[in-house]
């Protein structure tokens, strides 16, 4: 059984003890511990069932590479699923349940998966997408998709609190290890700025529990001072709980930080993503240590040799009594000597190297440890527990030669650099055949914009061990890295006295089927060394394929502890060398980092910026119905009481058309351009002639793009000879801008023109209706009779006190002025005309009814009668292009063959014989089928309303040959199988002649 | 004039204070920057020295602050800047030159504190470093997901400008990285 030992735990307060719930039931653990710790001191071995078989799993590393300890952590608000028990400190009133069991941990109903496990083999899904059909959608999917899977997904809205923080650096060193921490001085010494970052909570990394001398003291000694002169250096900053999520090119990186997981209670920000433009980046992240595949290698007892040092010595916690310890390398034995010392039973060591070990197997053979070489385990016993393992020889198929008695297993298949944010933008890898593992190939780093190396890897992660070696290493790396010639002294440090590793891969060598189908490689995806051959024997040879049709490595851990082997693994089933298989992509992040810190603060009123017109604040206390227009929210209509949407669009019609209208216009693009040369550059932009506009005068015009299609439109006044004012649709305002300064920067760079995009400077009221002038004249200010400014106009001046400039221009078809006064006016001018408008029978309308009365007057809407494919020609504006200029933007095009085609479809009205409204978008329906057997179509409907003025339905469409078959009725679709019979009419419903808006 | 204006929120004190300032004068001036006739034509109205790129100038008139190449943003007191478009109408004359009121158009707001540094770089992807971002200047940038420029009065105090629709937004995504308990301590 695991437990608390009375002795040892460097990283946890005795004298805080801390409750937390696991599965319901209360334990308790002490300040310092993490969350696997405090379990293990518990005796909770059992953390968690595996994805496929259900198995029952134990923990088997201490840091991010764990693959089982993943439990739901938090409740309500602050829920979280698949969250990694070696990494979470353990906290006051922390509640954690474990994943993927039903109906209980101990008892589990899935686990009969892995009795049916010959039936659920490599590419299963694969295979069953192909037959038998029925069975997927009755029998799999159910069924076994339901039984497989991790946590839960969260239920409530997350009610922590996330934010974003942009940096920059010169150097950043990743990892506080000897490694990292030589780094970070070398290259604060430099007097650049610095972020060294640390995601645990405490700094050293492993060198505390694997011990070692530097500059004759114990390692830790350098770690406290180094530490001490780097806080006391100004340009080094230095964070813990911070991990480097992802590298990515010009030297930007992604940190991830968390602030208060360890203490939920807190106000801080839970986690706080770093964006980072680093100069340089130092990765000094360690390595991981790697499981050996021998028969019952994921039962809960069988652990990673480093990680059961770090829980005695850390956390003071012991994985079982007696532990057996199964290696193919020197470092297992510290695992050993470490147990050994601490007083708990290593009943033997099983070294798969016929020669055995160095230095270190001598230590431990002379504490009394009996050492076996060239052995290996054949098998582990137990279920929920170890309870023995037999042990054979390594190079023969697992016949057995002795069983021993043990509740835990440590075993140590060799080390792998931590090469994950090296490779992230680039970094290749070499496979080191006398250490075993792939090493950054430092001739081919990850470059940045100039074509030099941005990232360095440094100690461990550089395939350097013993402290000697990768603290010279820090500095060597550090050194490139900055460039400076100087090589700081380094003190003494103990060096690295091990035997050479050997490759195991399988224990034993030539095991048969039935162990190697129980030798796991992913832990978390529960791939096995068999599923791994049986791919490659189907083909699947790239090890990209490979670890799709498996899943290995795809969990959450993305294969930190499976990776390797499993590749080692393909390579021995296809007779290739390991590095010919090579390894799978790494990509970021290099553990899961919260959605909530992706999004940051933005979420409620700050997840996307809404604009808002200076009215805004009048709609939103009247109940407006709004709608999005670009990041613009405008009313819909405004209804009252009891009233329905569709009423209030007609009332707002109504009172419009025989009174007096208002509508908040201020959203309506405004782009002033100016210049010498401005004539000829709106002369481009316009398919109508635009120079050719008198002061003081407006005229409607047409923009297309290059390829001809139709892009925005509006109402241009001419300001002064040099000056015009251009209107845009409100969600072509910006759009349109960068439009014009792409034409002026890039190919017109030497017109005299410039170009300010005042949107925002004004606020503007559309004045409509019969009464329009009255509430002018009543607020009186300049003279806006017929004669003084007509139709087509404009003029400044002032309407009662406010500043205003007036555009006598109509949308509606009634008498109407457009009144822009500046922007911090406007609320004030809208309550101005509201209350003097009164007598008039004012109200204000919305889009819609402003929508419905285009309609009626047939004018077109950017975004209804457009899409992207149409031309002004389709839309009868024939009138709007200009003949006599000799160029615009979109001339040529329009000059194609497709374009000029007369069987392109043309706008016309259409009425439906029944009055009903015909539905947005419907097709009419032609004679015969396509190539596809679909209707063949003629025609579509653009838009489409009720109009309260004919007491109808009224519709837009395009139609094949539609302007020259007045009068002749075609027959649109209805989703629901149904046809309506519209006629083809003028599209000019209400007032043809104008005479409404010319008064 | 100011009964015509609506009032802006109150401050949202954090740990740093953010406050809408009262409306503010501001003119673009677009221009040959390069042009020494121009120039001289600008000085004759523009008090303060003519920034460099990525700088703002002040004197106890106006502020004139960078914004590209060929345009220059004046900051004066608002009831001053009618005056002040038409002092620089008359000094360009007949020059190329493209001058607008965009005083509406635009908000402002102080930011106050001894961490005002670290919460503007919460919002922007700018380096607040003391010696990489110093008082005198200027930088046009997005905050969060809208654009923004601002400057440093002092150690201790910021001006961040926005367009006038996104005020609210910007109001309160400032307050939020301004909350108390989400001290970053980058700086201190």
């Amino acid at each position: 059984m695991s437990t608390r030992l009375s002795a040892g735990g460097r990283l946890i307060d005795k004298s805080k003890q801390i409750s937390f719930r696991f599965n319901g039931k209360h334990m308790t653990g002490y300040a310092g511990d993490s969350l696997a710790s405090a379990l293990l001191a518990n005796d909770q071995m059992l953390v968690g069932r595996s994805f496929k078989y259900h198995r029952p799993r134990g923990v088997v590393a201490s840091g991010s590479e764990e693959p089982n300890g993943l439990v739901n952590l938090g409740e309500g608000g602050q829920f979280e699923p698949n969250q990694r028990i070696t990494t979470t400190e353990l906290f006051d009133g922390l509640a954690a349940t474990s994943q993927n069991h039903w109906p209980s941990l101990d008892f589990d109903v899935g686990v009969i998966n892995n009795s049916l496990a010959r039936f659920l083999p490599a590419g299963f899904y694969y295979k069953m997408f192909i037959h038998p059909r029925p069975f997927w959608k009755h029998v799999y999917e159910p069924i076994i998709r339901y039984s497989a899977g991790l946590g839960k997904a969260p239920k409530d809205t997350d009610d922590s609190i996330y934010e974003h923080l942009y940096s920059f650096y010169d150097f950043v060193v990743v990892g506080g290890g000897v490694a990292g921490l030589q780094a970070a001085k070398t290259a604060g010494d430099t007097g650049a700025r610095v972020l060294l970052v640390e995601q645990a909570s405490n700094w050293g990394g492993r060198a505390p529990v694997d011990g070692g001398e530097i500059a004759g003291e114990p390692v830790d000694n350098f770690v406290d001072q180094t530490l001490t002169a780097l806080k006391k250096m100004k340009n080094v900053t230095l964070r813990t709980r911070w991990m480097a999520a992802g590298i990515y090119d010009h030297g930007y990186m992604i940190g991830y930080e968390r602030i208060n997981d360890h203490d939920p209670s807190d106000t801080k920000p839970r986690h706080r993503l770093w964006r980072i433009r680093a100069g340089r980046i130092i990765t000094a992240t360690g390595a991981i240590e790697r499981p050996l595949s021998f028969a019952g290698n994921d039962i809960p007892g069988v652990i990673l040799a480093s990680a059961l040092r770090d829980y005695v010595v850390n956390f003071g916690v012991s994985v079982g009594d007696r532990t057996v310890v199964v290696t193919n390398n020197d470092d297992a034995y510290r695992t050993a000597i470490t147990l050994k010392n601490a007083g708990l039973e290593v009943p033997l060591i099983v070294d798969a190297r016929p020669h055995g070990g160095g230095a270190l197997a001598d230590e431990a053979r002379a504490l009394g440890i009996r050492v076996e070489t060239g052995k290996a385990i054949a098998k582990v016993h137990g279920a929920k527990r170890v309870q023995s393992v037999s042990i054979c020889a390594q190079a023969g198929e697992g016949a057995v030669l002795e069983e021993v008695s043990c509740d835990c297993v440590a075993m140590s298949g060799g080390w792998s650099p931590v090469v994950h944010l090296w490779s992230h933008c680039g970094g290749k890898l070499l496979w080191d055949e006398h250490e075993i593992f792939f090493r950054p190939d430092v001739h081919k780093p990850p470059l940045d914009q100039d074509g030099t190396p941005f990232v360095y890897a440094a100690g461990a992660a550089n395939g350097c061990f013993g402290l000697d070696e990768l603290l010279q290493d820090a500095a060597t790396q550090t050194g490139a890295a900055t460039g400076s010639k100087k090589t700081p002294k380094l003190p003494n440090a103990s060096p690295r006295a091990e035997a050479p590793i050997q490759a195991v891969w399988m224990m034993p060598q030539g095991a048969g089927i039935k162990l190697r189908s129980k030798a796991w490689l992913d832990f978390q995806n529960d791939v096995k060394v068999s599923d791994v051959q049986l791919a490659a024997q189907e083909g699947f040879e790239s090890v990209e394929h490979a670890k799709r049709y498996t899943t290995l490595g795809m969990a959450t851990d993305q294969g930190k502890l499976s990776n390797i082997n499993g590749l080692a693994t393909l390579a021995g089933a296809l007779n290739a060398d390991i590095p010919q298989v090579g390894t799978t992509t790494f990509r970021p992040p290099y553990t899961p980092i919260s959605m909530g810190s992706i999004a940051g603060a933005a979420r409620g009123e700050i997840f996307q910026p809404i604009r808002k017109t200076p009215m805004q604040s009048w709609h939103e206390e009247q109940g407006a119905y709004m709608e999005p227009v670009g990041q613009w929210r405008r009313p819909y209509c405004f209804p009252r009481a009891g009233e329905s949407h569709d009423q209030a669009v007609i009332r707002e019609i109504n009172q419009t058309r025989n009174f007096l209208g208002l509508l908040d216009a201020s959203t309506l693009g405004k782009i002033l351009v100016s210049g010498p040369d401005a004539g000829k550059f709106m002369d481009m932009l316009y398919t109508n002639m635009m120079s050719t506009l008198k002061v003081g005068k407006c005229r409607y015009g047409l923009m297309c793009s290059e390829n001809g299609f139709l892009s925005d439109d509006g109402v241009v006044a001419r300001i002064d000879e040099q000056t015009f004012l251009c209107h845009t649709t409100t969600g072509g305002a910006d759009r349109i801008h960068a439009h014009m300064e792409e034409w002026l920067q890039t190919e017109w760079w030497d017109w005299k023109v410039y170009t300010a995009n005042l949107t925002e400077q004004y606020a503007q009221v559309a004045v409509v209706g019969p009464n329009a002038r009255k509430v002018l004249e009543k607020l009186g200010g300049m003279d806006l009779s017929k004669e003084a400014l007509g139709f087509m106009e404009w003029a400044d001046g002032k309407i009662g006190e406010f500043d205003a400039r007036v555009y006598r221009i109509s949308f509606s078809g009634e008498l109407s002025y457009e009144i822009a006064v500046p922007a911090s006016q406007g609320l004030v001018f809208w309550n101005a005309l509201l209350e003097a408008g009164e007598e008039f029978g004012v109200m204000p309308y919305g889009t819609e009814a402003l929508h419905v009365m285009r309609a009626e007057k047939g004018f077109i809407m950017i975004g209804d009668e457009t899409d992207g494919t149409v031309i002004p020609q389709d839309l009868g504006l024939h009138w709007a292009i200009s003949k006599k200029k000799t160029d615009f933007l979109g001339k040529r095009a329009q000059e194609r063959t497709h374009m000029t085609d007369p069987d392109r479809w043309q706008l016309v009205g259409l009425e439906t014989a029944d009055g009903s409204v015909l539905p947005d978008g419907a097709y009419a329906v032609g004679t015969g089928k396509n190539a596809n057997g679909q209707l063949n179509t003629v025609g579509r409907v653009t838009s489409t309303y009720y109009s309260p003025t004919l007491k109808r339905g009224i519709a837009m469409g395009l139609v094949h040959n539609g302007p020259s078959r007045m009068g002749e009725t075609i027959e649109f679709a209805k989703v629901d199988g149904s046809r309506v019979p519209a006629k083809i009419v003028d599209q000019v419903y209400y007032d043809k002649d104008g005479e409404k808006q010319n008064v | 004039m100011s009964n015509l204006i609506s009032q802006a929120n109150a401050p949202f004190e954090g740990y740093v204070t953010v406050s809408a300032d009262a409306p503010m004068g501001m003119l673009t001036l677009r221009g040959d920057l390069s042009s020494k006739p121009f120039i001289t034509a600008l000085k004759k109205s523009v008090s303060t020295d003519l920034p460099s790129a990525c700088q703002i100038t002040h004197d106890e008139k106006m502020s004139v602050a960078w914004m590209s190449p060929d345009e220059l943003l004046i900051l004066t007191p608002y009831d001053q800047v009618a005056g002040l478009q038409a002092k620089l109408q008359k000094a360009l004359g007949k020059k190329h030159f493209l001058l607008a009121d965009v005083s509406d158009a635009r908000v402002s707001f102080t930011v106050s504190g001894d961490k005002v540094r670290e919460v503007i770089a919460k919002l922007a992807p700018v380096d607040l470093a003391p010696d990489h971002f110093a008082p005198g200047m200027f930088r046009r940038t997005r905050f969060g997901q809208i654009s923004a420029a601002f400057w440093l009065l002092s150690e201790t105090e910021a001006r961040v400008i926005c367009f006038r629709s996104v005020a609210e937004f910007m109001f309160n995504q400032l307050s939020a990285a301004a909350r108390p308990g989400s001290e970053v301590d980058l700086w201190s």
